[in-house]
C-alpha cells in the first residue's frame, strides 16, 4: 500500500509533465511550424487587418437608418440590424455566431418554442428572398436557411441556399447572374475526397470575393 | 438517405475492420512484452519511467494486489486534478484570466475526467485556462484511458491464464499502453487535425471587427492535442462548449471521418488483441461481429430517423425533402458540412464507444434518432465501449450468455475451457446489474424531487428524456448530452467571475461516474482473478462453441434483455412518444 502511494504520486508528477507539457507544447511547436495559419484559426486579413476565421461564420448585418439618418437604437442603447442585401446570409444562430461562447438553443424535436423558431425563420427568409425569386415557397426552401447549426458559427450554407440569394445578391450588386453563380462555385468547400461529408458554400470568402470585384 | 451517405459509412466500417487486427495485433505485443518497432524510441523512456515512479515492472501482482494498485492511482489523480482546477488563479497559461468554477462544479469534472467519462456541466471556451485544459484535463484523457486498457490487458491475462494467479504489473501496462500506444497515434493524429484547420496555439482570444464592423472574438487555445487523445481514449470532452461540431475542433469533412474513426480504432482493435492473446482469433472476431452487427443496426436507425426530419420541422412546413444541394431532414443541431448522415453515423458510434463526444446536438435529434444514443449508451457501453472498459464490460455478458447457454443445455457452462461456477457468475451479476439499476434510482431521484427538475430546460416529454439521458450518459462513462440539462449556471461575466452550479446535479452526477467505473472495473478483474487459476478443459464434441453465429445471435440476445429491456419503460416515456407522434409540447 506504502509502495502503491509513494509510485503513485511520482506517477502523478512525471505524467503530468509528459503529457500536460511536454505533449502539448511539442504538438503546438511542430503544428506552428508546419501550419502556421490554420494553428492559429484560419485568420483571414483584409486591408492588413483580422476580419474574421474562414472556418467560422459571420452575420453580414448592417444598421438600420431612423428618418433622420442615424442609426435606429433599441431600449438598451444597441443598434438595430438587419441583413445587408448585398452580402450573401448565414445560417441562423442561437448564438448570433459568437465563438467565444458556443451554445446550442438545446429545443427538443418536439417543441412548440422550435416549430415558432422555423416559422420566423422561414417567414424572413421569403420576405428577404421573395422579390427578386418571385413565387418562392416555403418547400423551396432549404432546410439551412432555416435551422440553427449546432456550433452556432457554420461558416456554409448549402449550395442551393447561395442560388436563391444570389438572385438578390447580383441585383443589389448590379452583377450578373452568372458572375455571381460563379463566384459560389469557386467558393464551395467540395466534400473531403469526393465522398466525406457534404458540400458547402463558405460564406466568409464568397462575400470577400464579391467585394473584390466590386473594387478592381 | 442518400447512396452517398451510405458510401461513406460503408467505408468507415471498411477502414475500422482493416485497421482491428493491424492495431489489435500490435497491441498483442505491446501487452506481452515483446519488441515492437517503437521499442527503439520509447524503450529507454519506459525504463526511465521505472525508475523515476520507483517500480519493478517484473514483479507480477494477483488480481487484488493489481486493484489495489489501480484504485490508490486513481484516487490520488483525483485529488491531483481537483487541484489543478481549483487553483485556476495563480495559472500560467492563462490569457483570458478564467476564475476556477465552483467546488461543485470541479467535483462533478473531476470525477467525470477521472472516470473517462468527461461528461461537462461547463464550457471549455468560457471555463477552462489552457493550463487547466493541458496539465490537467489532457492528461486524464491519457491516464484514464490507460487505466481502462491496463486493467483490460490483466483481464485477459486472467481468462488466458493456465494456472498461475498473476495478472500482470499495473505500472508495466499502464506506461507501455501510454508511451506505446497512445502517445504516438495522438501525436500524428493531431497533426492531421491542424492539417485540416483544427487550432492549436497558446496566444490569447482574438477581438476584430468583421466585414461589416460587427465585435466578434475568436477563442483559442491548444485544442488538437487535445482532441486526438479525446477521441482516440473514448474520453469525449471538448475543448470548446459544442464539442467537435466547432469548427475549430472538427473543420472538415475529413477531419470528421479521421476523428470518428479515432473514436472506435482502439475498442475495435483490442478484439483482435483479445484473440491473439487467448490463442484463439475467431473468439476475438466473434465479439467483433456481435459489436459491429449492434453498430451497424443503430446507425442505420438513427440515419433514417434523422432524413425524415422533425415533427417541429413538419409543424413549420419546413421542408425536409434532400434535393440537390440540400441535406435535408432535420438539419436543426447539425452541420451544414457535416450533414445528416455524418451526423447520425457520430452519433451512434460515440455512444456505442462510450466516448461521448459530439459533431451535432443530440438534444435536436428526433424522438426515435434521439433514442439511438441513449439505448447504446443503455447497453452498458459494450458496443465496442470505452477503450479497455468496453471489452471486459463484454466479457461479463460472455460469461453471462454461456451461463445462460449451460442452463438451457443444463451443463456447467464453460468459456475458454475454463468452467463458469457460482463465484464468477455472482461477480459477473454485480458487474452488469449495478450500472442500470444506479443509473434508473438517481433518475427517478432526479425527477421526483424538485432538486433534480431545477437542472431541466425543456418541457414535456424532452424534459423528462433530457434527465434520462444525463443519469444514463453518467452512469455509463459516456459524457455525451442533451445539453440542455444543466448543472452550472455561467453569468455573461469577464473571468467567468459569479459563476454557480447546482450541487445536487453536480454531486448526484461526479458520485454516479466515480461508482459506475469502478465497480464493473472491480467485477470484471476480480472474475479474471478467479478464472486465472482454473484448469483448462480440452475441447471435446459436448463443448459449446463460443466463436460460433450461433453464439454471437444469443449474446446479442442476452446484451438488448439485459440492457435495453431494463430501460423500455423509461424510453417509452421519452424519446419514443415523442417519436410516434407529430404532437407538440
Amino acid at each position: 500500500m506504502r509502495r502503491d502511494l509513494i509510485a503513485s504520486a511520482l506517477a502523478v508528477l512525471v505524467f503530468t509533465v509528459v503529457f500536460g507539457l511536454a505533449y502539448p507544447l511539442a504538438t503546438t511547436g511542430v503544428a506552428q511550424v508546419l501550419f502556421p495559419n490554420k494553428a492559429d484559426g484560419s485568420q483571414v486579413m483584409r486591408d492588413g487587418k483580422v476580419v474574421g476565421s474562414r472556418l467560422i461564420g459571420q452575420e453580414f448585418q448592417k444598421p438600420v437608418l431612423g428618418p433622420d439618418g442615424k442609426p435606429k437604437t433599441d431600449k438598451d442603447g444597441n443598434p438595430i440590424l438587419e441583413p445587408d442585401p448585398r452580402y450573401f446570409q448565414s445560417r441562423p444562430s442561437a448564438t448570433g455566431y459568437n465563438p467565444s461562447v458556443t451554445f446550442f438553443n438545446n429545443l427538443g424535436p418536439n417543441q412548440k418554442d422550435l416549430r415558432d423558431l422555423f416559422r420566423a425563420n422561414l417567414a424572413a427568409y421569403l420576405k428577404r428572398e421573395r422579390p427578386t425569386s418571385p413565387g418562392l415557397r416555403a418547400k423551396d426552401v432549404p432546410v439551412d436557411a432555416v435551422t440553427t447549426s449546432a456550433s452556432g458559427v457554420d461558416p456554409h450554407i448549402s449550395q442551393a441556399n447561395a442560388r436563391i440569394q444570389a438572385r438578390r445578391v447580383a441585383r443589389a450588386r448590379n452583377v450578373s447572374l452568372t458572375r455571381v453563380n460563379q463566384l459560389i462555385d469557386d467558393n464551395t468547400d467540395d466534400r473531403a475526397l469526393g465522398f466525406l461529408g457534404e458540400p458547402g458554400v463558405n460564406v466568409l470568402d464568397l462575400n470577400l470575393a464579391l467585394d473584390q470585384e466590386a473594387q478592381a | 438517405m442518400t447512396v452517398q451517405g451510405w458510401v461513406q459509412i460503408a467505408f468507415y466500417l471498411v477502414v475500422l475492420t482493416a485497421l482491428t487486427p493491424v492495431l489489435g495485433g500490435y497491441m498483442a505485443r505491446v501487452y506481452r512484452n515483446e519488441r515492437v518497432f517503437l521499442t527503439p524510441v520509447f524503450g529507454p523512456v519506459e525504463r526511465l519511467t521505472y525508475r523515476l515512479l520507483r517500480v519493478d515492472p517484473n514483479v507480477e501482482q494477483d488480481w487484488k494486489a493489481y486493484a489495489r494498485t489501480t484504485l490508490v492511482f486513481s484516487v490520488l489523480f483525483w485529488f491531483a486534478l481537483y487541484l489543478i482546477l481549483r487553483t485556476q488563479g495563480i495559472q500560467p497559461f492563462n490569457p483570458e484570466g478564467f476564475n476556477s468554477a465552483p467546488w461543485n462544479v470541479t467535483f462533478n469534472t473531476t470525477s467525470s475526467f477521472i472516470s473517462n467519462t468527461d461528461w461537462q456541466y461547463y464550457g471549455g471556451e468560457t471555463t477552462m485556462s489552457y493550463f487547466s485544459q493541458m496539465a490537467g484535463l489532457a492528461v486524464q484523457n491519457f491516464v484514464s484511458a490507460a487505466v481502462g486498457m491496463a486493467v483490460l490487458a490483466a483481464v485477459i491475462r486472467g481468462f488466458a491464464s493456465r494456472g498461475t494467479a498473476n495478472l500482470g504489473n499495473f505500472w508495466q501496462d499502464l506506461t507501455r499502453t501510454l508511451f506505446y500506444i497512445l502517445l504516438p497515434l495522438s501525436f500524428v493524429g493531431a497533426l492531421v487535425l491542424v492539417s485540416q484547420g483544427v487550432i492549436q496555439t497558446l496566444s490569447g482570444y482574438v477581438s476584430y471587427a468583421t466585414v461589416q464592423g460587427l465585435d466578434q472574438t475568436l477563442a483559442l487555445g491548444p485544442a488538437a492535442s487535445q482532441i486526438s487523445i479525446k477521441q482516440l481514449g473514448t474520453n469525449g470532452g471538448g475543448f470548446f462548449n459544442v464539442n467537435s461540431a466547432m469548427p475549430f475542433e472538427n473543420a472538415t469533412g475529413f477531419s470528421n471521418f479521421v476523428e470518428i474513426l479515432f473514436i472506435l480504432l482502439i475498442p475495435a482493435a483490442l478484439t483482435y488483441t483479445f484473440g491473439r492473446m487467448v490463442g484463439n482469433r475467431r473468439q476475438g472476431w466473434a465479439l467483433y461481429a456481435a459489436m459491429a452487427v449492434m453498430l451497424v443496426a443503430t446507425i442505420g436507425v438513427a440515419y433514417a430517423a434523422e432524413q425524415n426530419g422533425s415533427p417541429a420541422q413538419k409543424g413549420a412546413q419546413v421542408a425536409t425533402a434532400s434535393a440537390n444541394g440540400t441535406t435535408g431532414g432535420n438539419l436543426e443541431g447539425k452541420e451544414q458540412r457535416f450533414g445528416i448522415a455524418s451526423s447520425s453515423e457520430w452519433a451512434a458510434v460515440t455512444t456505442a464507444a462510450s466516448n461521448g463526444s459530439v459533431n451535432s446536438a443530440h438534444e435536436a435529434y428526433t424522438g426515435i434518432g434521439g433514442a439511438v444514443p441513449l439505448v447504446n449508451m443503455m447497453t452498458g457501453e459494450v458496443i465496442f465501449g470505452g477503450v479497455g472498459s468496453g471489452l471486459y464490460g463484454m466479457l461479463l455478458m460472455v460469461i453471462l450468455a454461456v451461463f445462460i447457454a449451460g442452463l438451457m443445455v443444463g451443463r456447467t457452462p464453460e468459456y475458454l475451457g475454463k468452467k463458469i461456477e457460482a463465484r464468477e457468475v455472482k461477480l459477473t451479476l454485480i458487474g452488469t446489474l449495478f450500472v442500470p439499476l444506479s443509473v434508473l434510482a438517481f433518475t427517478a431521484l432526479a425527477l421526483a424531487t424538485h432538486w433534480g427538475t431545477q437542472s431541466i430546460f425543456d418541457s414535456g416529454p424532452q424534459g423528462f428524456s433530457e434527465t434520462l439521458y444525463a443519469y444514463t450518459s453518467q452512469g455509463n462513462n459516456n459524457g455525451s448530452a442533451f445539453a440542455g440539462y444543466t448543472g452550472f449556471i455561467q453569468p455573461n461575466a469577464p473571468g467567468n467571475a459569479g459563476a454557480t452550479g447546482i450541487s445536487f446535479a453536480d454531486l448526484m452526477g461526479g458520485f454516479l461516474m466515480l461508482i459506475n467505473r469502478f465497480v464493473p472495473l472491480l467485477a470484471a478483474i476480480a472474475v479474471a482473478g478467479s478464472l486465472a487459476t482454473k484448469r483448462v478443459a480440452p475441447v471435446g464434441g459436448g463443448t459449446f462453441r463460443t466463436d460460433t453465429a450461433t453464439f454471437v445471435v444469443l449474446l446479442i440476445g442476452v446484451i438488448v434483455i439485459v440492457g435495453a429491456l431494463t430501460f423500455f419503460p423509461a424510453l417509452l416515456l421519452g424519446p419514443i412518444v415523442q417519436g410516434l407522434t407529430p404532437q407538440l409540447f
